[in-house]
């Protein structure tokens, strides 16, 4: 039986003036892989930011693993979640990011074994053994003690991927990983994320631009536009078949960029 | 008007003894200053309304004080409310809580410099806001902001003279009781003078060491 694992309920968003996310309702299965596509601004990084409590909605409710992410329940009532509430519900997921953001202060392992063994609460060894294995999947085991101004640029994005599962989410979060990164370095990155779909047992919410690998890893495809969800598909059948006019189109313009 | 040079070697000693003593206020109240001015930094950025206020108008009302006027307030109005404290003890933390209004401002450069996108990060982990505070943006904060906190170490340094309106012994005191004694205070002055240069130059030295060192690392 699958269990719906993330729900959004009639959520909102502006920023100022600009409807960012509209009235948007829908639901992840537990172990879903769903890759987010539309143009910019549809609001499809807004959707990851919010599962990272990094951005409150104006409205509407976000249910995280059957509990209300912006909420928590006071007696009978929700009220709006405070710090505690949100730390707690941070555990199930985690977040990488288009421009890495390693600690550069750190050295790569440590970059990898500082929340396992300061959030977690793992022993330091077993922190090192995981990130260890974790750096080696990512075919960076020769890079421990590099400081991550000496990598490059996918280098360091697969030392974020290696950081982010080093946490065991149950959601993973991918917002344009490979979007800094040129053509080379990006295939090397998505190559890696192809081996964490295989090989982990995570939800993972993908937004990118890269669409062979969304076809290839993706059980469903979301097309946003203007904050809502226009097709839901999977991926065969929403990039050889789309039904709607702005899918194609924007599918259109993707494969004429790259 | 000749330049006694016998009276300013004789002047060397005494004002030696001058700025050691300004040297000891400066280092304490420096260390004041750097530890205060980092609290007064977090505070400022504090989600408590009841902190971050009454520490802002501390600082704004503070820096917008004369030092002198601080020294006279800590030394001849505090002793009336019952806390007495020596006079170095005094100087130095009026000079360290004075200094602590701008280092504050140089910690919170530091820290808005510190990408946004560090903090998302250590909140994607789930680090503790201590954790946040203390392993990634602090790490990051303080290095590049050494060079300006170490040009107030100097600047703390240059307004030790006005310490000797609260009777502490230091350089300018040395003149002014030595002037009083041979009234050769063109001598005094010269010799003070060339050991607050020396002095600041020598503070000066590893702070622009820091600097040119933070700079190849950022290049």
């Amino acid at each position: 039986m699958t269990t719906e694992l993330i729900t959004f309920d009639r959520v909102d968003k502006r920023f100022a003036d600009t409807v960012v996310l509209d009235d948007l309702s829908f639901t992840v299965r537990a172990g879903e892989r769903v890759t987010l596509i539309g143009p910019s601004g549809s609001g499809k990084t807004t959707i990851l930011r919010m599962l990272m409590t990094l951005t409150r909605p104006d409205s509407g409710t976000i249910t995280l693993a059957g509990e209300p992410l912006f909420h928590e329940r006071r007696g009978d009532t929700l009220v709006a979640a405070g710090e505690r509430h949100l730390r707690t519900m941070r555990r199930h997921t985690t977040m990488v990011f288009q421009q890495y953001n390693l600690f550069p202060n750190m050295r790569v392992l440590r970059n990898v074994t500082e929340a396992p063994v300061h959030v977690l609460g793992l022993e330091k060894e077993e922190a090192e053994e995981r990130a260890r294995g974790l750096l080696d999947m990512v075919g960076l085991a020769g890079k421990l003690d590099a400081y991550p101004s000496q990598l490059s640029g996918g280098q360091q994005q697969r030392v974020a991927i290696a950081r982010a599962l080093a946490m065991r989410p149950d959601v993973l979060l991918l917002d344009e990983v490979t979007s800094a990164l040129d053509p080379e370095l990006a295939a090397e990155v998505l190559d890696v994320l192809r081996d964490v779909a295989r090989t982990f047992d995570v939800t993972m919410l993908c937004v990118t631009h890269a669409m062979k690998f969304a076809r290839d890893v993706s059980d469903r495809v979301l097309m946003f536009n203007e904050g809502r969800i226009i097709e839901s598909a999977p991926p065969d059948e929403l990039f050889d078949a789309p039904k709607q006019e702005r899918t194609r189109q924007f599918l259109r313009s993707v494969i004429d960029e790259s | 008007m000749t330049f006694d040079w016998q009276a300013a070697w004789e002047a060397v000693p005494p004002l030696l003894r001058g700025l050691v003593i300004a040297l000891q206020a400066a280092a304490i109240g420096y260390v004041i200053a750097l530890v205060l001015g980092l609290g007064f930094a977090l505070s400022r950025r504090s989600h408590q309304r009841w902190v971050r206020l009454p520490v802002g108008f501390f600082v704004e009302f503070v820096r917008s004080t004369p030092l002198l006027v601080q020294l006279f307030f800590l030394f001849f109005v505090l002793p009336t409310v019952g806390i007495e404290l020596s006079a170095m003890a005094t100087g130095a933390i009026g000079l360290g809580v004075h200094y602590a209004t701008y280092t504050s401002e140089v910690y919170r450069a530091g820290i808005d410099g510190v990408p946004t996108g560090q903090w998302e990060a250590a909140k994607a982990l789930s680090l503790s806001r201590s954790r946040t505070w203390t392993r990634v943006v602090l790490p990051q904060a303080v290095p590049r902001v050494v060079p300006a906190l170490g040009n107030y170490a100097i600047a703390l340094f240059k307004d030790t003279p006005q310490l000797t309106v609260i009777t502490i012994a230091e350089v300018l005191s040395v003149v002014k009781a030595v002037g009083a004694q041979n009234f050769q205070y063109l001598e005094l002055i010269t010799v003070a003078g060339l050991l607050y240069l020396i002095t600041a130059l020598l503070i000066a030295w590893p702070v622009r060491v820091l600097e040119h060192r933070y700079r190849r690392e950022v290049a």
